[in-house]
């Protein structure tokens, strides 16, 4: 995945000189020059300011409700002539583009607080795992390799048949399954960082284990962090889109990528343009976060670059 | 390497009972009765013949009395019988993991048949159109979501063009383990199944070549006068693919991880497809089988990527 990102910067220009500055203003100054970031950035920021005002739009320029339904007019094909049949009509006479706007909504909303969730219990698993080890670490790595030996989907389906999901409840299920690959590569770079003489140090001057870990680990550990989470929340929206697909997800009337292209497989001949529209969007979406994980992963740190 | 087969194998004992657990635990915290969803529509059901119900399951014991005897019957492989059709839950189990099977082997087969060539051919032609190509493609592939590219398969190629079928194992009336109508209707899922090694065999090989290329070993074989070619396939492809080994462990991966979107979208009668008809039906005898069977399977396929590792790999074992 770096190496898309990569390859623009193999052409090596001589770095204009420049104050040197922090961690941070460092990164962001390599993310400004890394145009393929940049450009997945700025899809991704439309993204959510589109999905931000679905609710205006919906009002003002497209004058009809994701849930409207006009009976009369189901399975409209795409035309021009009306900003609401941009992208045709499903199966309920509803419209296509304003429903997709607020599937953007729920999807994103879901990427986002469940990647949230997940890294608040894989970090502070895994941080303390790494850095109290004995029977705390061993429970970890039990429940670790047992949430990985159920397939995820699985899993999920079982919650989503047990409960009504909403995008809240299904987002904390979600990234209260998805912790695990956060957990392990903090709890090995908390391994590495214990050691060294910084946390010595900590110690050797009286801070409780807490604030080592608060003040000392964590904040090595976040920039790693910050990618993984980035690529969390497409994986995420993998997850609950292909859950709404399946039927278990976020339920109708309620509109979510997964759960529209769920809709648009029921006669799938009469309204093939259904398929494109949330498919694209998922695609996409998860294609510049990914994209975005890898731009960071070069600026937060340039030594993981391949160097080839 | 029997001993460690062996401690693998006793590792793999504590996860087994976290999947008991947790799987057992997920179906009884059900907000519903069970007794309702047992007995479906019927109303005119009295007190005691719900008391009854509840007896012949066992379900008025306490829950850890109850998890005891699940346990019990897991281990005989006896997972009760389903609520929908009224016959052995590890029956109709045993009945689709073939069709899964079949379809994650060809899966991989395919996979390896793409993704291990482009490796090669990226990592040859590094900073070349091809390497780019290559690159460009599998990010793509890794963003698609697999029931997208399935359902464009469909919609496209089955639906408007009607160049495959769209969906189930064979043409009505038609029933065969592996003939022609059977294969053609394995190509749709089988592509599905192979998108995601396709996606990503050949970064890793590329990755892994280019590092082995650097080797003190590759100057020698090449300072020998050894051909351009022999150099790459025997000394070069022979180590890169040390790591494609344990891939193999990654069929019963497979058959678990891609099968309910993969199935589903092809209709496809495998075990993937049967947990989605249970869940739909709130079959729990069947759910519960098909989530615990499902994950035993990829158990044992990290287990055997272990081992397959250990085996190519001996310094593993040492570890």
């Amino acid at each position: 995945m770096a190496d898309v990102a990569t390859t623009q910067a193999r052409v090596v220009r001589p770095e204009p000189r420049r104050r040197s500055s922090g961690f941070w203003s460092d990164a962001l100054w390599r993310v400004r020059h890394d145009p393929t970031t940049i450009a997945a950035l700025v899809i991704l920021g439309t993204l959510v300011v589109l999905a931000l005002s679905a609710d205006v739009l919906a009002e003002r320029f497209f004058h009809i409700s994701y849930s409207k339904q006009d009976l009369l007019n189901t399975y409209r094909k795409p035309s021009f002539d009306d900003a609401a049949w941009w992208l045709g009509s499903d199966r309920l006479g509803r419209s296509e583009v304003v429903r997709l706007l607020y599937g953007a909504r729920v999807s994103l909303f879901i990427g986002v607080f469940g990647a949230a969730v997940s890294l608040v219990v894989g970090v502070s698993l895994g941080i303390s795992a790494g850095y109290f080890r004995g029977w705390w670490d061993d429970v970890i790595v039990w429940l670790v390799s047992t949430l990985n030996s159920i397939p995820t989907l699985f899993l999920l389906i079982i919650v989503g048949l047990l409960f009504r999901l909403d995008p809240v409840s299904l987002a904390v299920f979600i990234g209260l399954l998805g912790w695990l690959g956060i957990c392990n590569l903090s709890r090995g770079q908390t391994f590495a960082l214990r050691e060294r003489e910084f946390v010595l140090a900590a110690r050797a001057i009286g801070a409780s284990p807490v604030r080592v870990m608060a003040r000392h680990i964590f904040p090595n550990v976040l920039p790693l962090m910050i990618v993984v989470g980035m690529i969390d929340v497409g994986g995420i929206i993998l997850a609950e889109s292909a859950l709404s697909y399946l039927g278990f997800g976020i339920q109708p009337p309620v509109p979510s990528w997964g759960n529209m292209l769920n809709g648009a497989t029921q006669f799938l001949s009469r309204g093939p343009w259904l398929v494109y529209g949330p498919g694209i969007a998922i695609s996409t979406t998860i294609l510049c976060l990914y994209l975005v994980g890898d731009g960071l992963r070069d600026a937060l740190d340039p030594r993981l670059k391949p160097s080839k | 390497m029997g001993r460690f087969v062996l401690r693998r194998l006793v590792q793999a004992v504590p996860t087994l009972f976290g999947i008991m657990l947790l799987t057992f635990l997920l179906t009884r915290v059900s907000p519903a009765d069970p007794v309702d969803i047992m007995v479906g529509g019927v109303t005119d059901l009295t007190a005691q013949d719900r008391e009854a119900i509840r007896e012949a399951y066992g379900l008025n014991r306490p829950l850890p009395f109850q998890f005891i005897e699940w346990t019990w019957g897991v281990v005989r492989l006896d997972f009760g019988q389903s609520f929908f059709s009224h016959r052995p839950a590890i029956q109709l189990i045993a009945e689709r993991i073939p069709n899964s099977l079949q379809l994650a082997v060809a899966g991989l087969l395919v996979a390896l048949a793409i993704g291990v060539p482009l490796g090669v051919l990226a990592a040859l032609f590094r900073g070349g159109p091809v390497d780019h190509a290559i690159r460009v493609t599998s990010v793509l592939l890794n963003a698609i979501p697999d029931f997208f590219l399935g359902l464009l398969f469909v919609l496209v190629l089955g639906v408007q063009l009607r160049w495959f079928p769209i969906g189930s194992m064979n043409v009505v009336g038609e029933s065969c383990g592996l003939c022609w109508d059977r294969v053609w209707h394995m190509v749709g899922p089988v592509l599905l199944y192979a998108n995601g090694g396709i996606a990503t065999y050949p970064r890793y090989l590329r990755t892994e070549i280019l590092e082995i290329l650097g080797q003190d070993y590759v100057r020698t074989a090449r300072s020998k006068g050894l051909r351009e070619r022999a150099v790459v396939i025997g000394h070069v492809l022979r180590n890169a693919l040390i790591p494609i080994v344990s891939l193999f462990g990654g069929i019963l991966t497979l058959v678990v991880g891609g099968a309910v979107v993969v199935e589903q979208v092809f209709n496809w009668p495998g075990l993937g497809r049967l947990l989605f008809e249970a869940a739909n039906n709130k079959d729990y005898p069947v759910v519960q089988a098909a989530v615990v069977i499902g994950s035993v399977l990829l158990l044992l396929s990290y287990v055997l990527r272990d081992i397959a590792y250990a085996w190519v790999d001996p310094r593993i074992k040492t570890r």
